[in-house]
């Protein structure tokens, strides 16, 4: 079996913060991580080679430092890493993005054919989840997306749960097939000293444009149709009000409810008809 | 169980300066740093030594991720609202051969882990180091908190920090005492590069630094600082534990106080608060230095106490210490000899250096400042009360106030007692 993650460098959005007057991303000095989406996906794709032996790649679309997240990547217990990275790749969306990942999934697997992509559902910068399914489409897999669990790989098909809206789902598809991961798919593992010590001396290799035989027109920006025409901090919620109810109970309780009278919280049926009106 | 030849323990400026040797002397080196990236977790004042730093990495001036060249060094007795300063200005600071530098650890100590790379080091991060490894009496490498995370090595070069955990199992080091210890806060403020260089009379990208006594401790013993960064200031405070804990003043508070001084607060207005840092410091000296080798092991840097409180210096003794250590390391490796005796030479070395000659001319002193409290009281008031009588022209004919600036001494300090600090600091300081 061979795994392959699709991962993403991404700023840690816990300290990006937005600046008030000219609305952009304040990103300087902000550390960044591996999305955590696809460190799940990886983590289950680890899992699933110490169980059943095979091989990790990991790929990886972005800047020079992007190696940074690679070589971590590759502690946990990788085989291979990848950097995609050149100029004309920057500025992509979406849609350019799963174009470029998909060329470079299609390279690796002319000598070693891939049977599970492995995606985060979403990345923590952007929360599109279209990438995943981007690829999917392209490459002509189907795609297994939200994936909590893996049930069972027999025969050449894989069965999963979904989460969905409000439950689960269970889902069958013939491999090779693309999963996009949830967070609780797993809990990351802690990754041994002789894991750490490969990571540390592990080179990513580097793919820019001449080695991905490629269509430029449907890459950078050139190939992205998306536009971003406003980034807008929410407006912070004020603290609401709290009522002391240690002190006279009954007429806090009354208070609330006139409150939220007031505030259309509640509202009264004109159709209804009291019961002890008379 | 892979094997190294040397295994330094923590990855700051005494780790990484021993990595970088042993590398160079082509032995096999790795460095256990259990932060993120080496810099992380490194904290201090911030002035790095030109010499020292040059010694590790020639020329560093030219990639490392510098501040500003310090050409300034003010130090200024607070006294109330009042100060009593001194600097000392040499514009020629601002070019090779460079005095010192200020830096943010982060970026620099990132960048001294990439040049121990470059030299053949390894750098394992984010992984704690938890003990030696032993076969019998003998240290083979360490233990580390992950799984299979024996490690083996012929030397380990013990650069942990401040906390000296492994030092201590391994039977060197002694548990921390409150008395041999500072803890220092700072906080990194963001101001615009104009602003500094105005504010403290600079050219473009000259640096200078502040340290403040008396008052920016309320009179215990430690100092606080103030240090240009390209855009932004490091203001700290430190102190001895022990009167702190006494005294019951949270470092913090002492920040907050030194901030609302009018003389800090001009420097600081219109900056913001980027980071909060907080440390402890190795204030121990010469006397608390403790057993640095034995068979298989070297302690080097603030394991080792090598600070020197008096003169801010740290990072130039953590440097050198671990440069020695990785050379002897690496010469005892090739020679096929790690024993205690071979090791010795580590010793020799260090003893030979200005690190233990600075620290044991000034092995009094620690004492002789906690034992004299009001040394960091009264004679800051003296001086702020002589300078004032001195410089205001109220018609008082000069000798009479003279007459009057001796009286006030006097009064808040016996000629006996006068005479008897003179002696005392004398012996503590000579």
């Amino acid at each position: 079996m061979h795994y392959l993650i699709c991962l993403k460098q991404v700023p840690d959005t816990s300290e990006v913060r937005i600046d008030p007057q000219t609305n952009t991303l304040m990103r300087e000095g902000v550390p960044s991580i591996i999305n955590p989406y696809d460190a799940h996906a990886l983590e289950e794709a680890i899992r699933l080679k110490e169980s059943f032996g095979g091989k990790v790649t990991i790929i990886c679309m972005g800047p020079p430092q992007a190696k940074e997240a690679l070589k971590k990547a590759m502690s946990f217990g990788a085989d291979r890493a990848i950097l995609l990275s050149d100029r004309a790749f920057a500025g992509s969306d979406s849609l350019a993005t799963a174009y470029i990942l998909t060329v470079a999934i299609q390279k690796i697997s002319e000598t070693d054919p891939v049977d599970i992509v492995f995606c985060g559902k979403e990345a923590i910068d952007g929360d599109t989840a279209q990438t995943g399914p981007g690829i999917a489409q392209r490459l002509g897999f189907p795609q297994l997306t939200y994936v909590i669990k893996i049930r069972e790989i027999n025969q050449g098909w894989i069965t999963v749960e979904r989460k969905t809206e409000g439950g689960l789902e269970v889902a069958k598809a013939k491999l090779p097939v693309l999963l996009t991961a949830e967070k609780e798919l797993n809990d990351l593992s802690y990754a041994s000293l002789p894991n750490m010590m490969k990571a540390a001396a592990y080179e990513p290799e580097v793919w820019d444009v001449k080695v991905l035989p490629s269509d430029l027109s449907q890459m950078g920006l050139k190939g992205s149709p998306t536009s971003v025409s406003r980034i807008f901090a929410p407006e912070a919620k004020s603290g609401g009000e709290i009522l002391d109810g240690m002190k006279e109970p009954a007429i806090v309780a009354g208070n609330v409810v006139e409150k939220m009278f007031q505030q259309n919280m509640i509202m009264v049926d004109p159709l209804a008809k009291g019961g002890d009106d008379k | 169980m892979e094997k190294f030849d040397v295994i330094v323990v923590g990855g700051g400026p005494a780790g990484l300066s021993a990595a970088i040797s042993a590398a160079k002397a082509g032995v096999r080196t790795c460095v256990i740093e259990r932060g993120d990236y080496p810099g992380t977790k490194n904290i201090m004042g911030g002035v790095l030594y030109t010499k020292s730093t040059e010694a590790v990495v020639p020329e560093f001036w030219r990639e490392a991720p510098l501040e500003r060249p310090v050409i300034e060094q003010r130090y200024g007795i607070l006294s109330g609202d009042e100060i009593v300063s001194m600097a000392y200005r040499d514009p020629s600071w601002d070019q090779p051969p460079y005095n010192a530098h200020t830096v943010l650890r982060v970026k620099f100590d990132r960048w001294l882990a990439q040049q121990a790379e470059k030299a053949g080091a390894l750098i394992i991060t984010e992984t704690v180091v938890e003990d030696l490894l032993y076969d019998g009496d003998e240290v083979i490498g360490v233990h580390t908190g992950r799984s299979e995370g024996d490690l083996g090595a012929k030397v380990v070069i013990l650069a942990e920090g401040v906390n000296n955990f492994i030092a201590q199992k391994a039977g060197l080091a002694k548990p921390l005492k409150a008395e041999n210890v500072a803890v220092a806060v700072k906080e990194i403020i963001s101001l615009p590069t104009e602003k500094i260089e105005d504010r403290f009379c600079l050219e473009p990208g000259q640096g200078a630094t502040i340290e403040l006594f008396g008052d920016s401790t309320q009179g215990m013993v430690g100092t606080a600082f103030i240090y240009t960064n390209k855009d932004s200031l490091s203001i700290g405070v430190g102190a001895l534990i022990k009167p702190l804990i006494s005294a019951k003043w949270t470092p913090n508070d002492l920040l907050d106080a030194l901030k609302a001084k009018p003389y800090v607060k001009r420097l600081l207005q219109g900056g913001e608060i980027k980071e909060y840092l907080a440390h402890m410091i190795p204030e121990g000296g010469y006397n608390a230095i403790p057993k640095l080798y034995r068979q298989g092991v070297m302690v080097v840097g603030d394991t080792a106490m090598f600070v020197n409180g008096l003169h801010r210096e740290g990072s130039n003794l953590a440097m050198t210490s671990g440069k020695i250590a990785g050379e002897v390391a690496a010469q005892a490796i090739k020679i096929g000899d790690v024993s205690e005796r071979s090791l010795n030479h580590y010793d020799d070395r260090v003893r030979d250096s200005f690190i233990i000659k600075d620290l044991h001319k000034y092995r009094k002193t620690g004492e002789f400042l906690e034992s004299n409290p009001h040394l960091f009281k009264v004679y800051p008031e003296i001086a702020s009360k002589a300078m004032k009588k001195f410089f205001t022209a109220d018609e008082t004919p000069k000798k009479e106030v003279q007459k009057q600036i001796m009286k006030m001494a006097f009064e808040k300090r016996s000629k006996r007692e006068l005479l008897g600090d003179i002696f005392s600091a004398w012996r503590a300081f000579k």
